[in-house]
C-alpha cells in the first residue's frame, strides 16, 4: 500500500488515540491490547483514514470508540458480517474486528466460522478472558469445565471451545495466539496479522481482573511462565522452560516433553507455520488431562497459508464478467433481451 | 361479449375480451415453463396478461398425488387485465391429480385438455379416485368440453429419431401442449416460434425437439377437429410504448439496479436464500458485469449485517428475505435505524407464522414492518401493488433510504413476486434523480466532523471511510445529538428518539399525495387496499361501476409515513372497506391513526382475493 502521508509525516501511536475517555476497569488486560494496536498501526503502511474497526458487544467491543480511525460498534455477535460487508464493498480498506470469546464464539459463532472459511482479508482480534464480563460474570464458551460463576453456582458442565482448533477446522488461513502481558509478542503478532492476506485470527489471552482474575497468570508470572508457555517460531525447534531447558518432540503423532540435558536441540522437529498437521497438534496443547504428559501452552503463529481473499476473487469475477458481457447501459438492462412495441 | 367470427374454418372462432387458462400437472411436468412461455408469447402478440404461478413447497412431491400438483394460471385479454382470473375457461390437466385439484374453479362449459397417459389406473389411484372410476370416461364431466389426448404418446411419436433420451422426450410433452394451445388461441405459430427459438438458442438439440413438439401440437389441433371452438383474443389497447414482460422479483432487481446507476452508488446485496425471495438474489447475481456485489451470507442476520457494513462504506445496500428471515433481521434493523444509514430491506411476504406456507401468498407482515423492533425504531414502509409496480416502489425506497439516511422496508408478496405482466418500462431519463449527502469536509466551526448534525430534512451526512480527517465512530449505543458520541443523558435520549421519529415523518413531505385510484369522489364507500390486493379490487370496483354501483378505490403505496392527506381523504366516505390477506392489519393501523371506523374483509388462505369475493362484499354494504 503506497501512502505519501506516512512517508512525509509519519504517524505515531498518539494519532490513533480517540478523544473518548477509556472506560475499562483499572487493571484490565484490554488496555494492553489497545496500546499494542495503537503502537503498531503507524507502521503497517496504511493511512489511518483507511482503517476501520468493527466490534460487537462486550467489554472488548468498546475498543472501537477508543481508536481514532473509522469504526462501528455494532450488535452482539455481528461484527464479522458487518466487517465482511465493509471489506467486500471497499477492498482497499484495512478492516479490523475487535471481539470477545462470548461475542465471537457464542452468539456470533456461526459468523466466525464462515468468515474463516470465506477468507476475507480481515484481522480478527478475539479477546479471550474466559468469562462474560460486561454482563457481570457468567461463564463463557471458553470457560473451563467445572468453573463456578454466577450462572453456574455448581460449576459448568460444558466442555469449552478450543478456539484455535476451531479456527483451524473452519479453514482459517492465519491462526495465532498471544497474551496481554507480553506486549512485544503481541505487537509482532498484530503486525504479521496485518500483513497477512486473508482472515487473520488472533486469540489474545486477556485477564479480566474483576470476574476472572489470574486465568492466565501461569503464562505470565515469573515462577511459572517459562515452564508453562511455549513460544513458537517458524523454522526453529520448539524449546521452552527455564533457560530453554526443555523441548517438544514428536513420537509418531504424539507430542512429548523432553529434557535437553538428555536430548540435543537437533533432535527436535523445527516448527513450520505452514504445516497444518503440526499446527493442529500444537493447537491440541490445550487441556492437560490426567495420565497425559503435561504440555506447555503455545503462543505465536500456529498456522498461515496463502489463499485468495474473498473480496479479491469477487473483484476478479467482476472484471471477467465485464470483459465477457460488457457493461450495458441502464436502458439496455431494463429492456432486456425481449421487448415489443405497442402502437 | 362474445361474438362469432365470420370465418369459421373447422372449429368456430370465438372472439373474446379475456380468457383464463390454467396449466396443471405434476411438479415435474413443466407446467410453470409452459405457462410462462404461453404468457410471454401472448404479451408479445399484444395481449395484456396477468399470471399466477401456484406451486407446492415440495420440489418433487410424490409423483401423481394431489400434493404434487403444480399450477400456472394466466388471464390474457384484449383489455387491461389486473388479475389472473377467478375461474378458468381452459384447464390443461396433465394427470388425474391435476384434474381433481383444479376442476372446482373451471367455468361451467369450460374446456379440459387432459393427457390420458396421466389417467391410467395408477395415476387415478394416486389421485385418490375410487377404484374403476375414470372421470374422463364416466360422464361426470359432461358439463365441460373434454379433449382427451395421449400427449405423452404423441410427443414420443413426433420426436422419434431426433436423438433425445426417453426421459428427455417425456419431458418435452409440455411443448406439445404449448403447440396445441397456440392453435386453440389462434396464434401465429411462426411468431411464437421466433420467441421460442430465442429462448432455447443455447442447446440445439433441445431447441429442435421443442420446435418439433410445438409444431406437432399445433398440427394436431388443426387436423383432428377435436375442438368445437377456438378463441381469439385481440391485442389490448395498452398505452403506446416499448414493453417487456416482468415479474415482481425481477422488477425489484431492476429497481435496485436503476437506483444504483442513477445515484452512482455501487450496489451491494447481502442475502440468504428463502422462498419466495431467492429470485432477487439469483437475478442480481447475474449482474457482476455491472459491478453488482451479491453476497450469499451464512444466515439472514449476516445478510442484513453485511449490508449494513457495505452501507457504512458507501454502497446502496440491500437485503432481501421473506417473513422468517425478516424476524431474524429485526435486531440489525434497530442498529441500522440508530446508525442512520441507508438500507433497503425487501420482504417478499408468504403465509405465516413460522415456516407457514412458504410458496403461498399473504400480507400478514405489515405489523412487523411497522412495529417489529424493540425501542422506538421507526422505519419507512412501502408496498408494491403489481409485478411491475415493484420497480417503482423499489426505486422510491432506495431514494428515500439515501436521501433520509434510513433503512426502508419494501413489502412485496409471493403473488406479485412470481406473477408476470407486460411492463412499459421507463427510460433512464424519466427516473427521478437521487440526492446523496456525502461530505468530505468537517461540518462544524471548530473543524470537527459531527456525524449527527442534521440538515433541514433532519437527515445526517454520509461520510465514506477513507475520507482523510473525517474518522468517526458510530454504534448501537445512544448517541449525543450532533457529536454522535455515546451519551446516556435522559434529555438527550428523548431528543434523539424524537428527532429520529420526526425525520421519518418528514418523508411525507416528499411523497405524492394520496389519490383515488378510479377517480370516483362522490361515493358512499371507499375500498382501501395496500399491496397485491390491488388487482382484484381494481377489477371488482370497475365491474361494480359498470353495474352502476359507485365505489371509490384508494390504494396506498406509502404506508409509513402515510401520505399527508390520507386521513382527510378517508373521512370523506361514509364507509371504508379494507380487504386484506391477513386478519386486518392495515385496518387496525388506519383505525388507530385516524380514529375512524373501518369494515374488514379478510382472507387468510394463502390465495389472493377473487374479484367475485370483493364484489359480493361491496354489494352487501351497498344494500
Amino acid at each position: 500500500m503506497s501512502d505519501t502521508l506516512t512517508t512525509t509525516c509519519p504517524l505515531t501511536s498518539k494519532d490513533f488515540v480517540s478523544d473518548q475517555e477509556v472506560k475499562w476497569c483499572p487493571g484490565c488486560g484490554d488496555y494492553s491490547i489497545l496500546k499494542q494496536a495503537q503502537t503498531i498501526l503507524p507502521s503497517i503502511g496504511i493511512p489511518k483514514e483507511k482503517i476501520v474497526f468493527v466490534s460487537g458487544i462486550g467489554c472488548s467491543s468498546r475498543f472501537t470508540y477508543y481508536m481514532d480511525t473509522f469504526g462501528i460498534h455494532s450488535i452482539h455477535g455481528r461484527a464479522c458480517p458487518i466487517a465482511e460487508g465493509i471489506k467486500t464493498a471497499r477492498p482497499e480498506l484495512s478492516v479490523w474486528v475487535a471481539t470477545g470469546d462470548g461475542d465471537a464464539l457464542s452468539i456470533g459463532g456461526n459468523h466466525f466460522i464462515h468468515l474463516l472459511r470465506k477468507n476475507f482479508n480481515l484481522n480478527v482480534l478475539m479477546f479471550n478472558n474466559q468469562i462474560y464480563s460486561l454482563t457481570k460474570g457468567q461463564y463463557s464458551p471458553t470457560s473451563e469445565i467445572g468453573k463456578i460463576t454466577k450462572s453456574s453456582p455448581y460449576g459448568t458442565i460444558e466442555t469449552p471451545f478450543n478456539p484455535l482448533e476451531l479456527a483451524l477446522g473452519a479453514g482459517g488461513s492465519f491462526v495465532a495466539r498471544t497474551i496481554d502481558r507480553n506486549p512485544k509478542h503481541m505487537q509482532m503478532i498484530l503486525k504479521r496479522a496485518a500483513e497477512h492476506e486473508g482472515t487473520s485470527f488472533v486469540e489474545v489471552y486477556q485477564n479480566c481482573n474483576v470476574f476472572n482474575d489470574g486465568a492466565f497468570f501461569m503464562y505470565t508470572e515469573k515462577e511459572t511462565k517459562d515452564e508453562e508457555s511455549l513460544y513458537l517460531e517458524h523454522n526453529k525447534p520448539m524449546v521452552f522452560g527455564n533457560q530453554n531447558s526443555k523441548g517438544i518432540k514428536l513420537n509418531g503423532w504424539l507430542p512429548e516433553v523432553v529434557d535437553l540435558k538428555t536430548f540435543s536441540v537437533n533432535d527436535l522437529p523445527v516448527y513450520n507455520e505452514n504445516d497444518k498437521t503440526l499446527a493442529t497438534i500444537l493447537a491440541r496443547f490445550f487441556e492437560n488431562k490426567p495420565n497425559h504428559p503435561h504440555l506447555p501452552r503455545p503462543f505465536g503463529i500456529f498456522y498461515t497459508e496463502q489463499r485468495p481473499a474473498y473480496e479479491k476473487l469477487m473483484a476478479l469475477q467482476i472484471e471477467e464478467a465485464k470483459k465477457k458481457k460488457g457493461s450495458p447501459t441502464l436502458n439496455e438492462v431494463l429492456a432486456g433481451s425481449m421487448t415489443w412495441e405497442v402502437n | 361479449m362474445e361474438t362469432l367470427s365470420k370465418e369459421p374454418p373447422t372449429a368456430k372462432i370465438i372472439e373474446t375480451e379475456a380468457v383464463v387458462i390454467r396449466f396443471s400437472g405434476d411438479s415435474g411436468d413443466g407446467m410453470q415453463l409452459t405457462g410462462t412461455l404461453f404468457s410471454d408469447t401472448s404479451s408479445i402478440l399484444g395481449n395484456d396478461i396477468c399470471t399466477f404461478p401456484d406451486y407446492p413447497s415440495e420440489i418433487r412431491a410424490p409423483i401423481g398425488t394431489v400434493a404434487g400438483v403444480s399450477g400456472f394460471q394466466v388471464q390474457i385479454g384484449s383489455r387491461e387485465i389486473f388479475t389472473p382470473g377467478d375461474e378458468y375457461d381452459v384447464l390443461v390437466a396433465m394427470n388425474a391429480a391435476a384434474l381433481k385439484v383444479e376442476l372446482k374453479k373451471l367455468k361451467k362449459g369450460g374446456t379440459i385438455i387432459a393427457n390420458t397417459n396421466g389417467f391410467d389406473s395408477k395415476n387415478l389411484r394416486l389421485a385418490g379416485y375410487p377404484e374403476n372410476v375414470n372421470p374422463l370416461e364416466d360422464n361426470s364431466l359432461e358439463n365441460y368440453q373434454v379433449i382427451s389426448i395421449d400427449i405423452s404418446h404423441l410427443t414420443k411419436e413426433c420426436l422419434k429419431g431426433i436423438g433425445l433420451s426417453t426421459k428427455e422426450t417425456e419431458r418435452t410433452k409440455n411443448m406439445f401442449v404449448l403447440g396445441l394451445l397456440f392453435w386453440l388461441f389462434d396464434r401465429n405459430i411462426e411468431n411464437a416460434l421466433t420467441f421460442i427459438k430465442e429462448k432455447f438458442s443455447k442447446n440445439e438439440l433441445v431447441l429442435n425437439a421443442n420446435v418439433e413438439a410445438i409444431k406437432a401440437g399445433n398440427n394436431y389441433g388443426d387436423n383432428l377437429q377435436l375442438f368445437s371452438c377456438r378463441y381469439k383474443v385481440n391485442p389490448a389497447k395498452l398505452p403506446t410504448g416499448k414493453y417487456r414482460s416482468v415479474n415482481g422479483n425481477q422488477a425489484v432487481t431492476f429497481g435496485l439496479i436503476a437506483a444504483s446507476m442513477k445515484s452512482a452508488l455501487p450496489l451491494f446485496l447481502g442475502s440468504y436464500p428463502i422462498t419466495p425471495a431467492s429470485d432477487i438474489l439469483h437475478e442480481l447475481s447475474k449482474y457482476r458485469n455491472l459491478g453488482v456485489k451479491t453476497f450469499q451470507a451464512e444466515d439472514e442476520i449476516a445478510g442484513v449485517c453485511s449490508a449494513i457494513g457495505a452501507s457504512y462504506s458507501g454502497c446502496l445496500s440491500v437485503t432481501t428475505t421473506s417473513g422468517p428471515g425478516m424476524s431474524l433481521k429485526t435486531e440489525a434493523l434497530g442498529l441500522a435505524c440508530i446508525l442512520e444509514i441507508p438500507l433497503v430491506i425487501v420482504n417478499v411476504q408468504r403465509g405465516g407464522p413460522s415456516t407457514g406456507l412458504p410458496t403461498k401468498t399473504e400480507q400478514a407482515d405489515l405489523f412487523q414492518a411497522f412495529y417489529g423492533r424493540h425501542g422506538e425504531a421507526p422505519i419507512p414502509v412501502l408496498a408494491a401493488s403489481t409485478p411491475s409496480n415493484c420497480f417503482e416502489i423499489t426505486y422510491e425506497a432506495c431514494r428515500i433510504a439515501i436521501e433520509y439516511m434510513t433503512p426502508v422496508i419494501i413489502l412485496s408478496d409471493g403473488y406479485i413476486a412470481n406473477g408476470t405482466e407486460p411492463w412499459k418500462f421507463p427510460a433512464e431519463e424519466e427516473l427521478n434523480p437521487i440526492m446523496i449527502s456525502f461530505i468530505s469536509n468537517p461540518n462544524s466551526g471548530n473543524g470537527h466532523y459531527l456525524p449527527y448534525k442534521r440538515d433541514e430534512k433532519l437527515s445526517r451526512p454520509w461520510v465514506l471511510p477513507g475520507t482523510k480527517g473525517m474518522e468517526y465512530r458510530i454504534g448501537g449505543l445512544e448517541k449525543q445529538h450532533e457529536t454522535g458520541n455515546v451519551c446516556y443523558e435522559p434529555l438527550n435520549h428523548e431528543k434523539m428518539v424524537r428527532l429520529r421519529d420526526e425525520k421519518i415523518r418528514n418523508i411525507a413531505k416528499t411523497i405524492p399525495l394520496q389519490k383515488i385510484d378510479n377517480d370516483i369522489q362522490n361515493a358512499e364507500i371507499a375500498v382501501v387496499t395496500w399491496g397485491s390486493t390491488y388487482g382484484s379490487v381494481k377489477t371488482a370496483v370497475k365491474m361494480l361501476t359498470e353495474e352502476g354501483i359507485q365505489v371509490a378505490h384508494i390504494h396506498i403505496h406509502y404506508l409509513n409515513p402515510f401520505p399527508s392527506n390520507l386521513g382527510e381523504l378517508l373521512k370523506k366516505f361514509d364507509k371504508i372497506l379494507i380487504p386484506e390477506m391477513n386478519m386486518g392489519q392495515l385496518a387496525e393501523i388506519i383505525k388507530s391513526h385516524f380514529l375512524i371506523p373501518v369494515i374488514q374483509l379478510n382472507k387468510i388462505q394463502g390465495q389472493p382475493f377473487t374479484v367475485a369475493e370483493v364484489m359480493a362484499k361491496v354489494r352487501g354494504l351497498v344494500n
